[in-house]
């Protein structure tokens, strides 16, 4: 992590803009071209998504259940809403699950993802390019029509999942039920998960090895490295800052599985326990018509988001300047 | 050198087995979409398509539903598309092209924007569409993903223009070419690529999303094909499922977007990770 801060200093010290003459010379010219070139997308982004963003803010401070709904005019009520959440168990659990979900899938998609990247480098072109063919035809996949196949695979009367299972000696599987426990349910949804991302993961990581440069590993071998010192003590510190990236993107998106945990529930169970907190928030939106309260959860999961994705959007911000 | 190639060897097995794993998912759906459901109620699933037709898929067609859901899908992805690339093209233009005060805070906005959660926001851009009338509507639907997918499209064009260098436009523009017509007749024309991947990239993100769609669009006539697809699974928990179409289902919704995703994926990952190792 160290390294990554220095980087960042230097960004900072190096942003000023570029003397480039000719740029110079166009901002004189013409001052307000620019301006107006970025109005249609900044009027869209204001209504898609800058006023929700406000509005939900502004909500997340009110009592705004089914009364409201109706007409009655919603009432300021400070922090209320936020209070009760945060002093709410089953709130917590649903956080609980959701950081513990996201950590575990954004770990075993990384360490999948990073393997299978450098077992592409290791074998032969034919074998490779099978490889890859098979993970891009994962990752093409919509995710309504993986979630409808994997429904199937984990089907308990006839998903071939539980007739391959079973045809191990000595494992029960017939009429296995996957999602009749919280803890199943989460097995079965960290399977589908990572087996979505993973591709990212392997072509990112993939990308990122074949810059490492031959020159570097063979003087580190005429060095007397082993394989493995290679990988641990030449290339990883090479690719870390795109390991690092595709963790935080990972990380973003495993808490945002809101169309995977949906479409289990409505395959299986669909209580408190096996909620995310995007699954939640829905619930409590259009269930229970609170929007006060799912607006405040709302906030809580942007906070999050931000806080998460500050460090990857200077990242490439630093890009932006090279 | 012996024990070198049988380790070889062994990685090669490993890389097909896992290959087959990974792609067995893909393969069942496209496998049991053929299969008549009497072979696919059996607990013993039939691994090859022998014996197998198009009957479901035709059936899944013949059901006036898909081709509502399809209509539905494809009037949102173009508005998507089109008006995407035509705000992200003049917003690309101008982050790469000049220098002004406030460039670098939109360049941020746009980067943090882009990874703001949609479960995040539905509740508010439900109440605004349903204040303005637009549930259930192609245009409100639009608007939430155009603003979802513009952010991506800039920073991903931007490459593109700054691509392009302005040595070329200044060639031009010494032989007596002005300074829109040296871009429109130079510098465009090379950006045909990289609007041809965002306009892919728009597509797929219109055609797949299913979490706004299935707050703004609550009647089942205005089903986009996700939550129509969907609609197979929700059915699935309380009555016998006829897999076969579910299947046939699932195979129309993702094989158009298996081709075209081919055509951006590198493009995609570039845009994602940046130049993350050359930093």
């Amino acid at each position: 992590m160290p390294a990554y801060r220095k980087e960042a200093v230097l960004v900072t010290v190096t942003t000023a803009p570029r003397s480039d003459v000719s740029a110079a010379k166009r901002r004189k010219r013409r001052p307000k071209a620019p301006y107006l070139l970025m109005v249609p997308s900044i009027l869209i982004l204001i209504v898609g998504t800058g006023y929700p963003t406000v509005w939900q803010l502004v909500t997340s401070f009110k009592e705004f259940g089914l009364k409201q709904q109706f007409g009655r005019p919603a009432a300021f009520v400070g922090l209320r809403n936020y209070v009760a959440l945060l002093t709410d168990s089953a709130f917590w659990g649903v956080i609980g699950r959701s950081l513990a979900f996201c950590g575990a899938a954004a770990t075993i998609t990384l360490l999948i993802g990073l393997g299978l990247a450098v077992l592409m480098q290791q074998i032969g072109t034919f074998t490779r390019l099978t490889l890859q063919i098979s993970l891009l035809l994962a990752w093409a996949m919509p995710v309504v029509a993986a979630m409808t196949v994997w429904t199937w695979l984990f089907d308990r009367r006839r998903g071939a999942i539980n007739y391959l299972l079973d045809k191990i000696p000595g494992v029960d599987m017939y009429r296995f039920d996957w999602l009749a426990s919280p803890l199943r349910f989460f097995i079965v949804a960290l399977v589908i998960v990572v087996w979505m991302s993973v591709p990212f993961v392997a072509f990112s990581i993939y990308a990122g090895l074949s810059q490492v440069s031959e020159e570097v590993l063979e003087a580190a071998s005429l060095d007397g490295a082993s394989g493995m010192q290679r990988l641990r003590l030449v290339v990883l510190p090479i690719i870390r800052p795109v390991i690092a990236i595709v963790a935080l993107l990972q990380v973003i998106w495993d808490l945002r599985v809101f169309t995977q945990i949906t479409m289990l529930q409505d395959a299986g169970a669909s209580g408190t326990s096996y909620d995310l907190l995007g699954t939640f928030i829905y619930k409590v939106g259009t269930g229970a018509q609170d929007f006060g309260t799912a607006s405040a959860a709302s906030i809580l999961v942007l906070l999050l988001t931000v806080a998460i994705s500050w460090w990857y959007v200077r990242r490439l911000l630093k890009e932006d300047e090279s | 050198m012996n024990s070198r190639r049988l380790a070889r060897l062994s990685l090669s097995v490993l890389a097909i087995v896992i290959a087959l794993i990974w792609v067995f998912p893909v393969y069942w759906m496209a496998n049991s979409a053929l299969l008549p459901n009497r072979t696919l109620q059996s607990f013993i699933p039939t691994f090859l398509p022998f014996g197998g037709s198009f009957d479901n898929i035709r059936a899944v067609v013949a059901d006036g539903s898909f081709l509502t859901a399809l209509g539905m899908s494809l009037s949102i992805a173009l508005i998507v598309v089109v008006v995407c690339i035509a705000f992200a093209f003049l917003a690309a233009v101008a982050i790469s092209r000049f220098r002004f005060r406030g460039r670098k805070s939109f360049v941020i906005a746009v980067l943090l924007v882009q990874m703001l959660p949609a479960e995040a926001l539905f509740i508010a851009q439900y109440k605004m569409m349903a204040g303005i009338g637009l549930l259930d509507s192609v245009i409100g639907v639009s608007v939430i993903y155009i603003a979802a997918v513009v952010p991506f499209t800039v920073w991903m064009l931007r490459g593109f223009v700054a691509g392009v260098p302005v040595e070329l436009e200044e060639a031009g523009m010494i032989d007596g070419l002005s300074r829109t017509g040296a871009f429109m007749r130079i510098t465009f024309p090379l950006l045909a690529p990289g609007l041809v991947a965002s306009g892919v990239y728009a597509f797929l993100q219109a055609w797949n999303e299913f979490t706004v769609a299935l707050v703004l669009l609550p009647s089942e006539a205005r089903q986009t094909l996700p939550l129509w697809l969907r609609g197979f699974i929700q059915a699935s928990a309380t009555r016998e499922t006829d897999w076969g179409q579910v299947m046939a289902a699932s195979t129309l919704v993702a094989v158009p977007i298996i081709i075209f995703f081919m055509f951006v994926q590198g493009r995609m990952t570039a845009g994602l990770v940046g130049g993350a190792v050359k930093g």
